[in-house]
């Protein structure tokens, strides 16, 4: 066999085929963060409220999920849970362990943001008559979420970055889908890795943009 | 007043939370127990009408990602789907066959798990894997050799049996036990698949790739600067694997095997997909009637 | 159990190469990363590019791909094994952070503290590494030890280049044992000992922190 040109590495199939990994990529992302964007925020709040014990409790599982690495978290729901009955396709599967992870780091996001909105706005709503939950909902919840927007991107970007590793699990997304077409030829293995590098900077980087331009507009 | 009901809630919360994790522990050991009691493959995949196999996507020759129309194509492949008509044919139940991409280190894993129902995955039988899954006949001999640079001047396993020397093989494969009883002073470095150890090898991160020659001479196609050196060291006859105590579906799938077999369709997959490899005597393959 | 038994030294084994690798990580991108911080800040217009543009990219490209580069392209040309590409993926990807924390360290710092240094005679380097430097490490500590957290848990990342560490051993027990439930508890439970203490630890520094201010 002829060695191949490097442009026959991207191909009209090859890039197609690409293109579908980033589609789960990008897939696996907005549906993990929004997942842990709501669990996130309910362990958030529970830890803020310093209900006693509980919240301690709640602190004390979140931090386990937080300081373990997110690879192990992601092997072990796709061979691991199977064991205990839990079958899930590989895509729901590597969500399922992104969500879980992210939802400890975006839980201590949301109680930071909580804290940092002024006490007497608690005590305002309070003589005006809101119960605890209205003031939670109506009046500080909207204020912590504005100051969030920037550090919620920025796991967003984590997210992103942090799908390569389902490729361990032999998920289709981008990075496994890079390795499978240098798997063709081992020429295309440089321009392969340049590409998939520009295409994740280029998506992290808008984004970090975009949570420049919050942080600029919203303080 | 207040504190003392959040005090009141809290403990309350606590409880119930504790309580809800120790019982869905005991309930997923529960159902873990209820879910390694026998399920039959057979019938699950009649009753699906269509058999899940656990194949290579990265593997030259056997199974390999064909990014076009997203399917992978090889010999395994080509295989799995002359077995499921024939399958189908035997059991009167119309089947089709999917497939799902599988690493070496997760095939097993997700056999048990039964995210797939077989595996047709350049997997060698070995005793100590027969313990924990059921397999058919042989369907392709393969043996373990080496695939080195043409310039290294290694010539057998023997010669890479030296601490300054590393081995490539990939993780969960039998090379990757192996290759420590030829050459105990070599290292041995494990990768997560095929591609990865031949872009090591070829990055200088070791002088040599050892696995079954069937794979190997796939590389060796594509890379005419590397060629198999010492012969097949090992014997490593692939089969079709399924979970453990699946009588039915193996012996199902060994008639199959020996339909195709017989009827040629075996040697045209044969010759289909081992003519074109130089080097490799395809004829040898093929199965004498 | 008995697994914990039989594996004992391939998990510590790893567990060994896990520290190792953290550690030089860690020094490395300590150093690096504190010296792209004083790039970023510095009144040089083609340092603070440099700093900006070297910050950008390990920040928005996933460190499997920067480690799977160094091990399968760049080590074409300068050798490295899987361990060390590993760690140098690992220290670079992590400077990137430790710069931003040690960037906005120094922005915290009153920028009279600078001038008034200068006025006594001090260069900006000695002004930077006496006066602003050590003041900016401390308020930085807390995200510097986060920090460091990702660190050893991005170090399971060597797993994918045969780095020996103890998600690639983890991995291999779990391949020869089958036992993949247990294995990966116990792995999980080896990151712990070294992630949890420091996590807690830092808790307390942040707390401590907010009472002083």
């Amino acid at each position: 066999m002829v060695t191949l040109g490097i442009f026959d590495a991207f191909n009209g199939d090859n890039v197609n085929y690409l293109l579908g990994g980033l589609g789960i990529t990008v897939g696996v992302s907005i549906i993990s963060v929004i997942l842990s964007l709501l669990a996130g925020s309910i362990i958030g709040i529970i830890q803020f409220e310093k209900i006693p014990y509980f919240s301690t409790f709640v602190a004390t599982i979140n931090n386990i999920i937080r300081n373990l690495p997110l690879l192990l978290i992601i092997f072990f729901v796709y061979f691991a849970l199977p064991r205990l009955g839990v079958h899930l396709p590989i895509f729901w599967a590597t969500v399922i362990a992104m969500s879980t992870f992210e939802s400890a780091m975006l839980a201590e996001i949301v109680r930071g943001g909580l804290e940092s909105v002024d006490r007497g706005q608690f005590e305002g709503a309070r003589a005006n008559g809101l119960t605890n939950g209205q003031t939670m909902f109506y009046i500080v919840l909207p204020q912590a979420y504005k100051k969030m927007i920037p550090p919620i991107i920025s796991q967003l970007i984590s997210l992103v970055k942090d799908t390569s590793l389902a490729s361990g699990i032999v998920l289709a997304e981008l990075t496994y889908r890079g390795q499978i077409v240098y798997a063709q030829n081992t020429t295309y293995i440089v321009p392969i890795l340049v590409v998939l590098t520009l295409v994740y900077f280029l998506l992290n980087y808008g984004l970090s943009l975009i949570a420049k331009w919050f942080d600029r507009h919203l303080a | 007043m207040e504190k003392a009901k959040k005090r009141r809630f809290g403990i309350i919360a606590t409880i119930v939370l504790a309580l809800a994790i120790v019982l869905g522990i005991a309930w997923a050991m529960q159902t873990a127990a209820n879910n390694s009691k026998h399920q039959d493959t057979l019938t699950r995949v009649e009753k699906r009408g269509q058999i899940i196999w656990g194949v290579k996507a990265d593997t030259k020759l056997f199974g390999l990602m064909n990014t076009k129309t997203a399917t992978p194509e090889g010999f395994d492949i080509d295989m799995a789907k002359a077995l499921t008509v024939q399958i189908s044919k035997q059991t009167g139940v119309p089947m089709s066959a999917s497939f799902v991409p599988v690493a070496s280190a997760s095939k097993i894993q997700l056999l048990k798990n039964t995210n797939i129902d077989g595996t047709i995955s350049t997997m060698t039988i070995t005793p100590e894997r027969a313990k924990v899954v059921d397999y058919t006949q042989p369907y392709f001999d393969a043996g373990q050799s080496l695939l080195v640079k043409k310039d290294s001047g290694i010539n057998s396993i023997q010669d890479m049996n030296d601490s300054k020397y590393t081995v490539l093989v990939v993780v969960g494969t039998t090379a990757a036990q192996m290759t420590k009883q030829f050459a105990p002073k070599a290292h041995v470095i494990a990768l997560q698949d095929y591609a990865s150890a031949m872009q090591a090898l070829k990055a200088g991160q070791g002088q040599a790739m050892s696995t079954d020659n069937a794979i190997l001479y796939g590389f060796a196609t594509e890379n005419p600067d590397y060629h198999l050196v010492g012969g097949v060291f090992t014997k490593a006859p692939y089969g079709i694997a399924f979970d453990h105590d699946q009588k039915p579906m193996v012996d199902q799938t060994n008639r199959a095997l020996d339909t195709l077999k017989k009827n040629g369709i075996y040697n045209q997959l044969i010759k289909k997909w081992f003519s074109n490899v130089p080097g490799l005597d395809w004829h040898e393959l093929e199965v004498k009637s | 159990m008995t697994l914990l038994q039989h594996y004992w030294p391939v998990f510590i084994q790893g567990f060994g190469y896990t520290l190792l690798a953290s550690f030089i990580a860690l020094v490395g991108s300590l150093i690096l990363g504190t010296l792209f911080a004083i790039m970023q800040v510095s009144s040089m217009k083609w340092a603070r590019v440099f700093g900006d543009v070297y910050v950008q990219i390990f920040r928005n490209i996933p460190l499997l791909i920067i480690t799977l580069f160094l091990y399968l392209a760049v080590a074409k040309v300068i050798k490295m094994t899987g361990f060390m590409a590993g760690t140098i993926g690992l220290m670079l990807y992590t400077s990137a952070f430790v710069a931003e924390s040690v960037r906005a360290g120094i922005l915290s710092i009153d920028n009279g503290q600078m001038e008034g240094a200068r006025a006594n005679g001090l260069s900006f380097n000695q002004a930077m590494r006496y006066i602003v430097l050590p003041q900016a490490f401390r308020v930085a500590l807390p995200s510097l030890g986060n920090q460091f957290i990702n660190l050893v848990k991005n170090s399971s990342i060597l797993a994918f280049v045969g780095g020996l560490d103890l998600m690639y051993q983890g991995n291999m027990v779990a391949a020869t044992s089958f036992d993949t439930f247990t294995t990966y508890i116990i792995i999980g439970v080896f990151y712990l000992v070294i992630t949890l203490p420091l996590s807690y630890y830092i808790q307390y520094l942040e707390r401590h922190l907010k009472r002083k201010a």
